[in-house]
């Protein structure tokens, strides 16, 4: 006689210690056995694009910085290009050397963030607290430059809203000195630990078509072993004038796309960033980062749609201009929002305690995700 | 790597009278107009041929043209009647690096739009988004409902440019 | 000990709450130390200070704590069952203290002196595994349920391991009282049982590696057994909020605390007795040498709390140094490596014993 079975659902938040903001994943489960993931966000809408649509292009900017919290200056480099492009102006060289080196520095610090946050919840407790202190040297030098350690407001359209200290070139040497070694201890303590590989290794594996297919961007795709990066494929600013490698998944470990993966390129893509800000700190030419700043920004009438590469993937703006100060149209393409929808096929098969470190390879925020 | 002119021609080759036009005078970029109800076939078309490959949609999304007429409602706002809503598609492809804009509009009054969920798997959530901002309902999607806003919102769609916020939900006053 | 007392107080009663006082007073002493000891032990491992204000870098906090937890509400959900949700932590608390009962602190202060002291461990505080499913179960919570799942497969998959290794020791000692074995390995380190024993020639030499991997497999299935990490996926914060006891608040969470504590120091002691000496000291006593002979207990004492303390702060080390390990993991680990290994060991220790 077979006995009537069901299977359990569990609710993960919208208040949990690691889903990494307010989301709620509704798990189906038999025992441990995972049978499908459906996440359901919208906790955090703050409704970005209706207000965008009652500002000034200017305006918009503190908004932007709100999106995707974790990488504030990412977010307002890829609007002020957006906007740059829909004007066509010219931006002075001292301005793209410095929005290039912030732009790397967040890169670094919102990397640090997600490792951590990755290992806390595997419960290696303490590489949290050590990554945490080298954020603050970042952290501090931000604050020199603008006087905010986490919401900027710092990229304006044409130009930037403070210049740099005099002291910034000197202290940022000095980070990067300090900086290298930890990467290192990280790798002692943390990458090639035998629990931690045994954790990650062969999980939520990705492979390179449903990534593309499913729009995958940033370290996620690059873990699958594609080396696509926007810094390269579609170059803005000044990359195009440094040199750095696009580290991507091999598998060194367990198999290509896997969650050690995906977190290996992390830790590679912070060294990258190093060497890219070695490059451009002695280089940074003299200038006026106000110069060239527009009294009134009315773009003409038309659309664009311009994409950056974000710590956590390729964020994209897409502009509607109808001639106005305000702008018609502002839509988001958020790196998270479509990560998060590979959750459903990754977690198949998988047990509970799974979900949690394939979560923390995805690395969102749920700030971009719900605008 | 193709220019749109060049896509916009084994397009029209293609899809005679799904192609509706090149719009190549507002800048920045080029934008192709399909017609609404046929977009999957052309999609798959431009995912699947050797030369276009466009393997990935870069981005969704849903916009109110507002280019109806103004019409009065009973308590004195403004309500737009008549005009199209669109939804423009930017695509790209990893291969061949080359990458266009597709527009299609439909009606305000009953837009109807066919999903590309079966070409491109990005358009997921990007349609139900679209589907909760603005009331655009797409055919063929396996799991069409709302996703930023609760799930039982009854007071309509809110990035639609005649948009009022309903004075309660569930008992909560809604204006700040 | 209680015959000891009886002499010193001429009370039978007297000298019998005594008795059961003293181990009681030494597990609440040691869990407040204990809390605090962890506390600072985390912060100076990861950069950072640990509580500071609350007396002399923060050795009160746990007293603070305790106070706050005291005048908590405590809350019931409406539809957990409420006789096993309050018998619960009860059930935990005596599994980990009743252990205490046969530990000798020193060749003077033990709780009873039993034969079997070994076995009576071991049954006792299988014990817990009840109280944990009785408190998983009760809170009506699907986090708790699958908590209280996991730790009970785990504390009793990893029950094995540890009685493979406390059966090969008991092999060559040939007793299963816990202060036969201390007084066995008297008057030097070289003694200890670590060290292959205090027996004489060939065998001694050849046991020494096989005590240490003795040493090792019980070290981690006792970690298991207590749940501390890598083994704590029972509690796995991030995981399930707080495993089995997410639903208790104030004093009955801190009866699950104070269980954890204790249990942590009782399996520290029995490992520091069977393999590292008990109550001995490694270099003689001072009490001996300047005739003193009262003081000799008290420094067997010292002697003991140092070993089981050390023992404490490895587990500490690892817990913030490891991550966890998953559950089919943490069963593969038992199952296919701990084991094989104990079977062989326990076979091997027996060979050389004949020789």
């Amino acid at each position: 006689m077979a006995l009537k079975t069901e299977t359990m659902v569990l609710n993960m938040g919208p208040q949990h210690p690691s889903t990494h903001g307010v989301l709620r994943l509704e798990l189906d489960i038999e025992g441990e056995l995972i049978l499908g993931v459906k996440p359901h966000i919208g906790y955090l809408h703050r409704c970005f694009e209706k207000h965008a649509e009652a500002m000034t292009y200017p305006q918009v900017i503190p908004y932007t910085d709100r999106l995707d919290y974790l990488a504030a200056m990412g977010n307002n480099f890829g609007y002020v290009t957006t906007v740059e492009k829909l004007l066509g102006i010219q931006i002075p060289e001292r301005v793209e050397y410095i929005r290039v080196i912030m732009a790397e520095l967040q890169r670094i610090a919102s990397h640090l963030v997600a490792i951590a946050t990755n290992g806390a919840d595997i419960g290696a407790l303490t590489p949290f607290l050590y990554l945490f202190r080298d954020r603050e040297y970042i952290l501090s030098l931000f604050e020199m430059t603008c006087g905010a350690r986490m919401l900027y407001n710092y990229m304006w359209i044409g130009g930037l809203s403070h210049d740099i200290h005099p002291d910034f070139v000197r202290k940022t040497k000095e980070f990067i000195i300090h900086f290298r070694p930890t990467i290192v201890e990280l790798n002692n303590l943390l990458t090639f630990n035998k629990i931690f590989i045994e954790r990650t290794a062969n999980i939520g594996i990705l492979p390179v078509d449903t990534a593309i297919n499913f729009g995958a961007s940033g370290p996620v795709l690059r873990g699958s072993g594609l080396p696509f990066d926007v810094r390269k494929e579609d170059p803005y600013s000044i990359y195009n004038r440094f040199d750095f490698e696009i580290p991507t998944g091999k598998g060194l470990v367990g198999t290509v796309g896997d969650c050690w993966d995906r977190y290996y390129v992390r830790v590679l893509e912070m060294e990258q960033s190093l060497r890219i800000i070695e490059q451009a700190i002695d280089k940074i030419p003299e200038g006026d980062v106000h110069s060239a700043i527009p009294k009134r920004i009315k773009p003409p009438k038309g659309t664009v749609y311009s994409r950056v590469e974000n710590p956590r993937g390729e964020l994209g703006y897409f502009i509607i201009s109808d001639g106005n100060l305000n702008p018609f149209r502002v839509k988001v393409r958020a790196p998270s929002f479509v990560n998060l929808e590979l959750m459903g096929e990754l977690c198949k098969g998988h047990l509970v305690a799974d979900v949690i470190a394939i979560l923390g390879s995805l690395d969102i925020v749920l700030g971009e995700i719900d605008r | 790597m193709k220019n749109p002119e060049e896509i916009f021609e084994l397009l029209k080759t293609e899809f005679a009278d799904v192609i509706l036009g090149i719009d190549k005078e507002t800048p920045t970029e080029p934008i192709i107009a399909v017609d609404p109800t046929q977009i999957s076939k052309v999609g798959l078309f431009l995912r699947d041929n050797v030369a276009l490959k466009f393997d990935s949609l870069m981005v969704l999304s849903g916009v109110d043209d507002a280019n109806g007429t103004k019409v009065k409602d009973e308590d004195g706002t403004d309500m737009i009647s008549g005009g199209t809503l669109s939804v423009y598609y930017h695509l790209h492809s990893t291969n061949l690096k080359h990458k266009i804009t597709l527009k299609v509009s439909t009606p305000r009054e009953n837009p109807q739009v066919e999903s590309v969920y079966n070409v491109w798997r990005t358009s997921d959530w990007h349609e139900r988004e679209a589907y909760d901002m603005f009331g655009i309902i797409f055919l063929n999607h396996p799991d069409l409902r709302r996703i930023l806003m609760p799930y039982d919102w009854e007071a309509g769609y809110p990035l639609r440019k005649d948009y009022k916020n309903p004075e309660f939900y569930k008992g909560m006053k809604v204006p700040y | 000990m209680y015959q000891f007392l009886y002499d010193l107080i001429g009370n039978e009663i007297l000298a019998g709450l005594l008795v059961a006082v003293v181990p009681l007073t030494i597990i609440l002493v040691f869990a407040l130390f204990g809390i605090w000891l962890e506390r600072k032990v985390s912060a100076h491992m990861q950069d950072r200070l640990g509580p500071m204000r609350t007396g002399w870098h923060g050795w009160l906090q746990t007293v603070a704590d305790l106070m706050k937890m005291l005048q908590k509400e405590d809350i019931i959900a409406t539809d957990a069952d409420k006789t096993l949700y309050n018998i619960a932590p009860v059930l935990v608390f005596t599994g980990s203290f009743a252990a205490y009962a046969v530990i000798p602190f020193s060749s003077k202060l033990l709780g009873s002196e039993v034969e079997i002291g070994l076995f009576y461990v071991l049954a006792i505080s299988s014990l817990v595994v009840a109280g944990i499913l009785m408190a998983g179960w009760s809170a009506n919570n699907k986090y708790s349920l699958l908590g209280a799942m996991r730790a009970a497969a785990q504390i009793i998959s990893y029950e094995i391991p540890t009685a493979l290794i406390v059966l090969s020791m008991v092999m060559l000692t040939g007793t299963l009282s816990l202060d036969k074995i201390s007084q066995m390995q008297t008057s030097s380190f070289w003694n200890w049982n670590i060290f292959g024993g205090a027996i004489f020639g060939l065998s001694k030499f050849l046991l020494i590696p096989f005590m240490i991997v003795g040493a090792l497999i019980i070290f981690t299935s006792t970690l298991a057994e207590v749940n501390r990490v890598p083994f704590d996926i029972p509690e796995a914060e991030s995981e399930l909020v707080a495993g089995y006891f997410t639903e208790y608040c104030g004093m009955k969470w801190g009866m699950f605390m104070l269980a954890e504590y204790g249990n942590m120091f009782a399996v520290s002691a029995i490992i520091a007795i069977l393999f590292f000496g008990g109550y001995q000291s490694p270099i003689g006593y001072l009490g001996n040498s300047i005739g003193a002979q009262w003081l000799v207990p008290f420094e067997q004492g010292f002697w003991f709390i140092a070993k089981g303390l050390t023992l404490v702060f490895v587990q500490m080390w690892l817990r913030w140094t490891l991550p966890r390990l998953r559950v089919d993991q943490l069963m593969t680990v038992c199952w296919k490596y701990l084991i094989p290994f104990a079977f062989i060991n326990l076979i091997i220790i027996g060979i050389i014993s004949l020789i």
